[in-house]
């Protein structure tokens, strides 16, 4: 019988089968950001079990509040600060050098086709677009990560997802996810692993990729994954071109983390997104979707684009397409955060960062912030944010607010009319 | 082994998700305990109030799908705990929330929707856990029993007292 890509990395992680159901898996990156693990870092030096299972294979950043915004996230960056020195975590990523770390540790080359990831953050699905088992768990999860470099999972089973058909004008992979969902609902992957394939899926770059597998989790789903293949060697080229030397070498070893032709789904589904329009939720889950000429001219107060989902350069390029030469409505706050300092730096090179603040946009340090309404335009009650993030939740960025997902294309276009506005208007 | 069960708290909604169960802004605590006060401070639930005595005094949750969804935040299992509430009972959890409970050494028990929907209509004052025997008992005038059963490993995960303590023994 066949297996699937995750069939295949399971196999090849095994270390225990704790019940029938249950598997442990050897674990080859750890990450850790300063909300989650300062916990399991103050709890292993409680038990006196402060150590790692490798330095090497644990990566960490500060990037939720960073600049700390007070005392306490001050606490908490330093908390992981001081762990990273002691236990000799090279990877370990500060102010000057840091950003939101689902687009921060890809664009590092620490995620390759095969590897088992786990991370205290819920978007860490995001790294299967490398085809990696990533998934998101909580802080004992981490702590067992850091301490033994194992975790436990359920047996897993795929939904494969098919995307055919090709992504018309103004609809990018955002639309295309916030769709799926809208399909699968927000438990529809519960427990499962959704494998994205298809023309659509090949023709992706792998920052599309990425915002594809970063909203899995919204559908309920452990792991997002995509086959590894020549996109993905090329964006790995610079950290891997010493071991495979020849691009097709690359290109041709990566198949063998392929799913195989017979391999077993538990659900099969696909859609054709042809006639795909842009996508907008307008309730309190990401599954509530609609299509955004239904949501058109709701009033917003603020904008924001940036994120694990949507805050990397090609997203930035295509806001920019819709303000360079427009201004933000009266009255909107417009708040750009690109999400490592690297695409920041890309994008001043490119001078969108001077079309954005021609727009009339802040422009934020890299930083999770807003995002989950930590810091950096959070919310007040009764106001609107047409936002490029992954989670509508009630309060997700501050306390009353409402959010609605859309592509940074669409966010562009709400920051110019001051309403939701379907963004093809202004190609 | 510790006793599960007690007052009974049901919150009779989908998707409950761990920004309305501990909101983001209190993940910046690095103590467990001060998480306490914050309890499904963001929930929106008709009539629910995070502060009354009822929801205070609560020692087991009940509740419909998808219980848990959202972020990884152990926070959200954490600020049960710290509430004395070691107990969720509902018709499907969210994989993190779920493996979070388990993790800690705590309950999440699934139910068939049928025996949820019983759960509400009786609303019963007080439900006691019997691990061993696998049975949620529902006390009071409508006394009642409802089997149910835990994936092996998650019953060893409680019986250790939480995965760090197994796994430390094991691998
Ligand atoms: S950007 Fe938002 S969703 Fe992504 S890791 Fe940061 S807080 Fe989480």
């Amino acid at each position: 019988m066949g297996q699937t890509i995750t069939e295949k990395i399971f196999a090849a992680h095994h270390r225990d089968n704790p019940s029938g159901d249950n598997v442990v898996l050897d674990i080859d990156v750890v990450m850790c950001h300063e909300i989650t693990t300062p916990i399991a870092i103050n709890d292993l030096l409680e038990r006196g079990m402060d150590r790692v299972f490798d330095p090497t294979k644990i990566k960490a950043v500060i990037d939720h509040v960073t600049p700390s915004k007070d005392s306490k996230t001050a606490t908490q960056a330093k908390i992981l600060r001081d762990w990273a020195k002691r236990q000799g975590i090279k990877d370990f990523f500060d102010i000057g050098a840091n950003g939101v770390c689902h687009a921060l540790f890809p664009e590092k080359g620490f995620i390759r086709p095969g590897n088992t990831v786990i991370m205290g953050d819920s978007h860490t699905c995001t790294h299967g677009a490398f085809g990696a088992f990533a998934a998101g768990v909580g802080t004992t999860d981490l702590e067992v990560g850091i301490l033994k470099g194992v975790c436990s999972f359920r047996t897993p089973q795929t939904i494969k997802v098919t995307i055919n058909g090709s992504l018309p004008a103004g609809v990018y992979a955002k639309d295309v996810i916030l769709h799926i969902i809208k399909e699968l609902t927000v438990k529809g992957a519960t427990d499962k692993i959704m494998e994205f394939v298809g023309p659509v899926v090949e023709s992706m770059t792998m920052e599309s990729r990425m915002t594809l597998c970063n909203m899995a989790i919204e559908a309920g789903a452990t792991c997002g994954v995509c086959l590894p293949d020549r996109v993905t060697a090329q964006y790995l080229w610079p950290f891997i071109k010493d071991q495979y030397g020849d691009l097709d070498k690359a290109v041709t070893d990566f198949t063998k983390w392929h799913s195989d032709p017979d391999a077993v789904f538990a659900r099969e589904i696909s859609f054709d997104i042809t006639n795909l329009t842009p996508q907008v939720t307008y309730g309190y889950k990401p599954d509530e979707v609609k299509d955004i000429t239904a949501m058109a001219g709701t009033r917003i107060d603020q904008v924001y684009i940036g994120s694990c989902t949507n805050g990397r350069l090609e997203d930035l390029r295509e806001a920019a397409r819709i303000l360079a030469g427009r201004t933000i409505a009266p009255g909107v706050r417009g708040i750009l955060s690109p999400a490592t300092p690297k695409i920041y730096n890309e994008a001043l090179a490119e001078g969108l960062i001077g079309q954005f603040m021609a727009a009339g946009f802040c422009v934020t340090n890299p930083t999770c912030g807003a995002c989950l309404g930590m810091s950096n335009g959070v919310l007040a009650t009764g106001e609107v944010c047409a936002s490029t993030t992954n989670r509508n939740f009630n309060g997700r960025m501050g306390k009353g607010g409402m959010v609605h997902l859309m592509s940074p294309l669409s966010a562009a276009a709400a920051a110019v009319t001051g309403v939701i506005t379907d963004p093809r208007t202004y190609l | 082994m510790k006793k599960f069960g007690g007052a009974c708290l049901f919150l009779d909604r989908n998707d409950i998700n761990t920004d309305e169960i501990i909101p983001a802004k209190y993940l910046t605590e690095n103590s467990k305990l001060a998480l306490k006060p914050f309890m499904l401070e963001d929930l929106s639930l008709p009539g629910f109030d995070p502060s009354s005595p009822a929801t205070r005094a609560a020692k087991v949750i009940v509740t419909r799908q998808n219980f848990g969804c959202g972020s990884s935040r152990e926070h959200a299992v954490w600020v049960f705990e710290v509430n004395d509430i070691n107990v969720v009972i509902g018709e499907s959890f969210a994989r993190i929330f779920r493996q979070n409970m388990f993790n800690c050494g705590m309950l999440a028990i699934e139910l068939p929707a049928a025996d949820i929907e019983a759960l509400f209509a009786s609303r019963p004052a007080e439900i006691m856990v019997d691990l061993v025997k696998g049975q949620v008992i529902a006390s009071g005038a409508t006394k009642k029993i409802y089997p149910f059963t835990l994936n092996s490993f998650d019953r060893d995960l409680v019986t250790a007292g939480g995965w760090l303590v197994y796994a430390d023994q094991k691998y």
